[in-house]
């Protein structure tokens, strides 16, 4: 044996050339095998920050469900469970043609349709930059969740789900990032800075929000005819919370993985999205404990959404000590947004107006005024285009869309119906049925001014159907 | 047989049975309830709101014993549930018509 192995080695060294094939390595396949690899790579990371960002419809829903009424809590989990999976069908037939096709107007695209730009056996670069479109499109859609929670009818929201995926979304996307496929829209084409979707991303929804709130009106006991604003107790703080973290997570795609490469430039996205997370959680704490005397959670919570959310454009295109100063402005607006909200009575349960159409044109307009290049009032007025393009688009389309819903089939609930629960109504269902739940409507008692009706709801842990009471 | 019904803080439920067990009173009823007398209450905030909550949670516990008793273990009741600070409390005694231990049949002081 021992003799043997030499004689082995020798017969491998000599033969192996032969071995290799026809072609010994050159520096043109060099650079073809390294170039691979980077393409690999970037797959890697665009497909782990896709998985990332849908991850973020986890934060969602533990957010709202946070935010509101125990009654309705498994509505809110179909509402973002079928956001999800309808805008996914939605995107996949309809929205990634429009948003990325071919574009001659840039104004839409006209292919792509049915993910018809991949080919069994050719590049599969579009599947994986669908898929990170995709989530991103959930996310759009999956903010008015919250701003019309605990009064909307389950079938009118899913109608909505699949016409902000398959239209109004895309539409929008296809001016400001078109061109990162196929398309090409006019918006870009003046030099709109928005990285991973202040406007894009988060306007939208929260301008579609705004149009679906005012449209339903205000839940029951909310405001008060003296000008009372009675506040409707959430049902969990510990979920509200778990919610933001898993969002600050998922952010951790949404921002750096909006490169669709694997290379050294998220580093710097990275920081930039935790810093002005972190300064828009401290300013709003602190904000709030000057406001009311006590740092208050709910408000400290939706203070580092509003900071995620205000880096989104910028974080590419600024230092991270900017970074900081927008997550702190961003802190601030959230909280005096929200009161403001409340003062012109749109019912708004979780601040998704507030931290995401509010901050999103915040972020948007950070984006032209601390740009790294130097800013120019030229770009601070491409991004303003930008903003109220957005806004003249989503809102108008939006509220003419719930309206529209609203007078066919219906978009509210009834009166009965919402001091019941939709959990029940809706999905005859109890989130919480080995819980003892008393629920005097989420209405606290004893506030200055008119008192609401108390209405108890007393679920048990009945083999039958909920009773009420 | 006297019935007592003591609203007492949540906290001190522990120091409260300890004090009924040590006089013998053997067996007691409890349920989590919410009120107020002239306590009124608290502020608090919910996003960015104020509001003031009335309804305070508060433990009450029932007991029966026999009559010739009632006075030292309200006596003990007040001893062990007194903080001194507002909302400690009341104690409410009535007459018991009846008590019956289910298992056995047993009537009356026999029950207790």
């Amino acid at each position: 044996m021992k003799r043997l192995f030499p004689l082995l080695l020798m017969f491998v060294c000599f033969t192996s050339p032969a071995w290799a094939g026809d072609n010994p390595p050159t520096p043109l396949s060099n650079k073809a095998a390294i170039d691979l690899v980077q393409t690999h790579a970037d797959y890697v990371w665009t497909l782990v920050a896709a998985a990332l960002v849908f991850f973020m419809q986890a934060g969602f829903a533990l957010v709202e469900t946070g935010f509101t009424r125990a009654k309705n809590a498994i509505n809110i989990m179909m509402k973002n469970l079928m956001d999800f999976a309808f805008g996914s069908l939605a995107f996949w037939a309809l929205g990634f043609g429009l948003m990325f096709g071919v574009s001659a107007s840039g104004w839409f695209g006209t292919s792509g349709f049915f993910l018809s730009d991949f080919q069994p056996g050719g590049d599969p670069w579009v599947l994986a930059f669908w898929m990170f479109q995709v989530v991103f499109a959930a996310t759009a859609a999956t903010i008015v969740s919250g701003a019309m929670a605990e009064r909307t009818k389950f079938t009118g929201y899913l109608i909505y789900s699949v016409a902000i995926s398959a239209l109004i979304y895309p539409i929008f996307g296809s001016w400001a990032w078109g061109s990162l496929y196929k398309g090409s829209g006019w918006l870009e084409n003046l030099g709109f800075i928005d990285f991973a979707g202040s406007t894009v991303v988060h306007s939208v929804g929260g301008w579609a929000a705004l149009a679906g709130a005012i449209v339903l009106g205000p839940r029951l006991g909310k405001y008060g005819k003296d000008g009372a604003i009675r506040p409707i107790l959430g049902h969990s703080m510990p979920l509200a919370a778990l919610g933001v973290f898993i969002l600050w997570l998922g952010w951790f795609g949404f921002n750096p993985g909006s490169t669709t490469a694997a290379n050294k430039d998220t580093a710097m996205i990275f920081v930039n999205t935790n810093l002005a997370a972190a300064a828009g959680c401290v300013l709003a704490m602190f904000t709030s404990w000057i406001k009311f005397g006590k740092p208050e959670i709910g408000m400290s919570l939706n203070g580092a959404l509003a900071g995620l959310v205000a880096i989104t454009s910028p974080c590419a295109t600024v230092t991270p000590f900017s970074a900081v100063i927008i997550g702190a402005i961003a802190g601030v607006l959230v909280v005096l947004s929200v009161l403001f909200f409340d003062r012109i009575k749109v019912d708004d349960p979780v601040g998704a107006v507030s931290v995401h159409g509010v901050n999103g044109a915040w972020g948007t307009l950070a984006a032209g005024i601390f740009n790294i290049g130097g800013t120019s009032a030229k770009l601070i007025g491409v991004q303003i285009l930008g903003i109220a393009a957005c806004f003249l688009w989503v809102f108008p389309t939006a509220f003419v869309l719930f309206k529209f819903i609203d007078k066919t089939i219906g978009l509210r609930v009834s009166p009965e119906e919402e001091l019941e629960g939709l959990d029940i109504t809706e999905h005859g269902g109890n989130a919480y049925p080995d819980f003892e739940v008393s629920s005097y409507g989420g209405m606290v008692t004893g506030t200055a001014g008119v008192s609401p009706t108390p209405v108890a709801v007393a679920m048990t842990a009945d083999p039958g159907p909920a009773s009420t009471i | 047989m006297k019935k007592i019904e003591a609203v007492i803080k949540p906290f001190k439920l522990d120091d409260v049975k300890e004090a009924l067990n040590a006089l013998g009173v053997a067996g007691m009823t409890l349920s989590e309830v919410k009120g107020f007398g002239r306590q009124r209450g608290h502020k608090e905030v919910y996003r960015g709101e104020e509001y003031r909550v009335d309804f305070v949670p508060k433990a009450k516990i029932d007991v029966v014993v026999e009559t010739a008793m009632y006075e030292q273990v309200v006596e003990a009741i007040v001893r062990s549930a007194k903080t001194g600070k507002i909302g400690d409390g009341k104690i409410f005694v009535t007459n018991l018509e009846q008590a019956v231990r289910i298992r056995t049949g047993e009537t009356g002081r026999n029950a207790i």
